[in-house]
């Protein structure tokens, strides 16, 4: 009885520290990688004018505005959807029940972020746009499951693709 | 008696881990010098345009997310998720004729972060980023 008191309060002591993982500020190994994915380079036009392509991609891709910055290329996006399938959730809570169904994911919120930096290319002006994903998720109670970055390589190169297409309408102003 | 006892450390040892919450608007107990010691570095350039943009690819490079920045005021706010929200703010500004000085505070999940280790890991990173050192202010 002693022993598990006493186990409660370390338990409660332990409880009110929590602290910053070392790697959290610092450069990992996979840094260079994963800028590589995230990044891609545009040659000519304006900075301004590459911006205003990202901001048509992430309209196509159903984000709204949250943040911008045009003077050093910045631009913040954000959407909320469901994050779970209905089907599979009344199934759960058909075969499982209500609260296993409830613990289920319910709704995210990806934030997007794209960066435009001038760099010089062979022959002129050329820009690197880098793009970032995050998310978090909820379920039925109003808890956060997942807070984490969105990493898998086909979500980049399909925003490329559509930004590729995005830029060059830009050019053409449609 | 032993559980009116347990139970009474209990309550005295989670009143020892929290103080008036109203406290943490004004961050009673931290000391304003130390703490913008731990934070600030300075740089030798004076371009803060480029710093800022170096300061936000850094940023990406840990896996921040940018949620603002504003180029006159000199401020960069990110947050990075994780399995936890880490979120930062990074201000650069003009500190005499040849230097610009770099402040960043964070704040992880509930917390302030007021070690200074991370701070270090941060600065060592842009310092990599931006080809300069980080010079520790008084």
């Amino acid at each position: 009885m002693r022993l598990l008191s006493l186990c409660g309060l370390a338990l409660l002591v332990v409880g009110c520290q929590t602290g910053i993982p070392e790697d959290a500020l610092a450069l990992k190994p996979d840094s260079l990688e994963r800028r590589q994915l995230e990044s891609r380079r545009f040659a000519g036009g304006k900075e301004v004018d590459i911006l205003a392509a990202c901001s048509g991609v992430s309209q196509d891709m159903g984000f709204t505005t949250d943040e911008s910055e045009t003077k050093l290329g910045v631009l913040v996006a954000s959407k909320t959807r469901e994050a779970s399938n209905a089907g599979s959730r009344f199934a759960v809570a058909l075969l499982v029940g209500g609260n296993a169904a409830n613990s289920m994911d319910k709704s995210q919120k990806i934030r997007l972020c794209i960066v435009v930096k001038p760099v010089a290319g062979k022959e002129g002006q050329e820009w690197v746009v880098r793009a970032t994903f995050q998310r978090m998720v909820w379920n039925s109670y109003g808890q956060l499951t997942r807070l984490e970055g969105l990493n898998e390589p086909e979500l980049y190169q399909q925003f490329f693709e559509k930004l590729s297409k995005s830029v060059f309408l830009e050019a053409q102003k449609i | 008696m032993i559980l009116r006892l347990s139970l009474l450390t209990a309550a005295l040892a989670l009143s020892g881990c929290v103080h008036n919450s109203t406290d943490s608007a004004l961050e009673v107990g931290a000391n304003q010098v130390q703490i913008r010691q731990i934070q600030s570095r300075a740089f030798d350039t004076t371009d803060k345009t480029k710093t800022l943009r170096t300061v936000i690819s850094t940023l990406q490079d840990l896996g921040f997310v940018i949620d603002k920045a504003d180029l006159e005021l000199g401020s960069i706010t990110a947050t990075k998720l994780d399995g936890y929200a880490l979120r930062m703010s990074v201000t650069v500004r003009p500190r005499n004729a040849k230097q610009l000085l770099v402040r960043a505070n964070a704040q992880f999940q509930e917390a302030a972060v007021t070690d200074p280790a991370p701070y270090q890991a941060f600065f060592s990173s842009l310092s990599k980023s931006m080809f300069l050192t980080a010079q520790n202010v008084d």
